[in-house]
């Protein structure tokens, strides 16, 4: 039996400084994911979200300190290898409308396939159940071009699934759809995490509902980088001075912004 | 996977058949028997008629299979490559680069003259700088297409390196004696035909190279077809894959080009009617498929140009633009959106 005390992070980030070569966006970051947690990226626009997330996914290197996933350093992990341990779901729509769901979710299996990517019975088994998770079996053989946004989302999760990896990043998975799907979106990924063990990390503007659902939240402010839970969040001023304060107010009680 | 193969052989059957018309067609009738007669080195009622199948006819014939599926297959690597469905290797102006590769030889040789052009003339330095050509053009393309992410702008861009290669083929015209100015308004005509065996024989190792290359390819085609972002996350080494794509692509357009003149619409055309057929998005699938139907197309289109009947023999360049413009046209408008 394993102790709480030594489960160890999945992913880890300490004494992190982000940004480009010409421009620091956050510094004296430390960030820590544990497997099946859901955690929330927030933050206003240009705050360095997705700058965030391109270091901690190894797309960005850090100005300094260093990222590890698994004790082992980001930075010595081959694309190959990173493959294995992060997958990702993006708001890129430029992509091949011409895949049927299943085609696309099958992708995901690419770093476990031979060299002509060939899906083996395992792999085609992997797929079966990421499709069954998320319940578009019945659509897998519709075309991408032929699906609603939040169909869409769906399919790329599935796709992340297949992938097994241990870690999940999402880019804004909520944007173009609707209150009752936003809620769905975070809902599932709440499940998946529950279900499957795997952490999943995502940005988002949906402040209001990440305080609800999420279990840890990364605030990116002006250059600062905290990581919290929702309640120590709340608790905190830190929520209140994430906008300027002439069209909004955050209110402890409700927990949630209101518009003065 | 049974529907596919049933459409991949039924494909293959329909090349054969296509390649037996092909052979057959002429302005000298050879009646099938003394066809068949010839293949097999058994009696012919002419010997000329075995001459002419054997020759003439049958390189002609495999000449057009290896261009047909050598620029689709070049298609369908552009297309994945930039993600864009209007992408191929004439659009994007690769068959306009190797133009110049030929024009510098054939032209520039005449033109500076005396060791030059001894040193140039051969059918196998025409390849070689038909290759260059276009895989300069490709890299040019490439590296502008980094900058500009909109899908109209790389098909202008494109279109701006084609002019600019045909302005210094203007340039170099200008200065040409007629009779190798004469030279290359034939080979710009386009040809299958007049290629001796051995010249048969190295297009068939510059495809062959071109195929081999780009079957190494086919997996992170695939992963391409999510997007860069994705493909990367997947494992895939985006640079690597990039290079392996623009040679596969130049050594196919670009030997094309050298022996049998600048193709239009074949390489842009082609993946897209396959794609009408068969539904999969896998390169594994779409590969044999789309070399199977650039083969039947070209076959289609060179059995026109004989213009069966007559003596005449239309440029096969002007034949493909017929078929293929309208094709494309009517693929647009029935569709309203290509996928790649």
């Amino acid at each position: 039996m394993i102790k709480e005390t030594e489960i160890k992070p999945i992913l880890q980030a300490q004494e992190l400084a982000i940004g480009y070569a010409d421009k620091i966006v956050a510094e004296e970051i430390s960030v820590e994911i544990n497997a099946a947690e859901l955690v929330a990226v927030i933050g206003i626009n240009g705050s360095g979200k997705s700058t965030l997330l391109k270091t901690l996914t190894g797309n960005l290197d850090p100005l300094s300190g260093k990222v590890s996933i698994q004790q082992k350093s980001l930075k010595d992990i081959a694309v190959q290898e990173l493959s294995e341990l992060i997958s990702i779901v993006l708001t890129e729509t430029h992509f091949s409308q011409n895949l049927s769901v299943e085609e696309l979710v099958a992708l995901g299996r690419q770093p476990y396939t031979n060299w002509l990517g060939q899906l083996s019975s395992e792999d085609k088994k992997a797929v079966q159940q990421a499709l069954e998770l998320l319940e578009i079996t019945d659509k897998s053989q519709r075309k991408c071009g032929s699906l609603s946004d939040g169909q869409l989302q769906k399919v790329f999760l599935a796709r992340a699934i297949a992938q097994e990896t241990p870690l999940i990043f999402l880019d804004e998975p909520t944007t173009h759809l609707d209150l009752y799907h936003k809620i769905f979106v975070l809902q599932l990924l709440k499940r998946l995490t529950r279900k499957t063990k795997k952490a999943i990390v995502f940005a988002t503007h949906e402040i209001n509902l990440a305080l609800q659902l999420c279990d840890q939240i990364i605030l990116v402010n002006q250059g600062k980088i905290i990581q919290k839970t929702p309640e120590e969040l709340i608790k905190s001023n830190l929520l209140q001075e994430l906008f300027p304060k002439d069209l909004v107010e955050f209110d402890a009680a409700s927990k949630s912004f209101r518009v003065l | 996977m049974q529907k596919t193969s049933l459409y991949l052989l039924s494909g293959l059957l329909l090349l054969l058949v296509l390649l037996m018309l092909n052979i057959s067609l002429g302005s000298v009738t050879i009646p099938l028997k003394d066809i068949l007669a010839s293949f097999f080195n058994a009696e012919v009622e002419k010997e000329t008629w075995r001459y002419i199948i054997l020759d003439y006819r049958l390189p002609k014939a495999i000449t057009a299979v290896l261009v047909g599926s050598g620029l689709a297959l070049s298609g369908l690597l552009m297309q994945t490559l930039f993600r864009n469905p209007l992408a191929g290797p004439y659009v994007l102006g690769l068959s306009s680069g190797a133009s110049l590769g030929v024009a510098i030889v054939i032209l520039g040789g005449a033109v500076f003259g005396g060791v030059f052009s001894t040193l140039f003339l051969s059918k196998f330095t025409l390849v070689i700088a038909a290759s260059l050509g276009s895989v300069l053009v490709l890299l040019a393309v490439l590296a502008t297409s980094f900058r500009v992410k909109d899908t109209m702008a790389l098909l202008i861009i494109g279109l701006m390196f084609a002019s600019l290669t045909s302005a210094v083929v203007s340039v170099l015209s200008y200065f040409s004696p007629s009779e190798s100015l004469q030279k290359y308004i034939f080979w710009s005509f386009g040809s299958l035909g007049n290629l001796a065996w051995q010249e048969v024989f190295i297009l068939a190792i510059f495809w062959l190279a071109g195929v081999i290359i780009s079957i190494f390819c086919i997996k992170n085609l695939n992963a391409l077809l999510l997007g860069e972002k994705y493909a990367k996350s997947l494992g895939t080494n985006l640079k690597q894959n990039r290079i392996l794509v623009i040679l596969a692509t130049g050594l196919l357009a670009g030997s094309i080009t050298a022996f049998a003149g600048p193709i239009a619409f074949i390489g842009l055309a082609v993946p897209h009617l396959v794609r009408q057929v068969i539904t999969k998005s896998n390169h594994l699938v779409l590969f044999p498929a789309v070399a199977l139907g650039g083969a039947i197309l070209m076959l289609i289109c060179d059995s026109i140009a004989q213009l069966p009947g007559s003596n005449l023999t239309l440029p096969i360049n002007a034949i493909t633009s017929l078929i293929g413009a309208p094709v494309v046209i009517w693929l647009l408008v029935r569709k309203k959106k290509l996928y790649f």
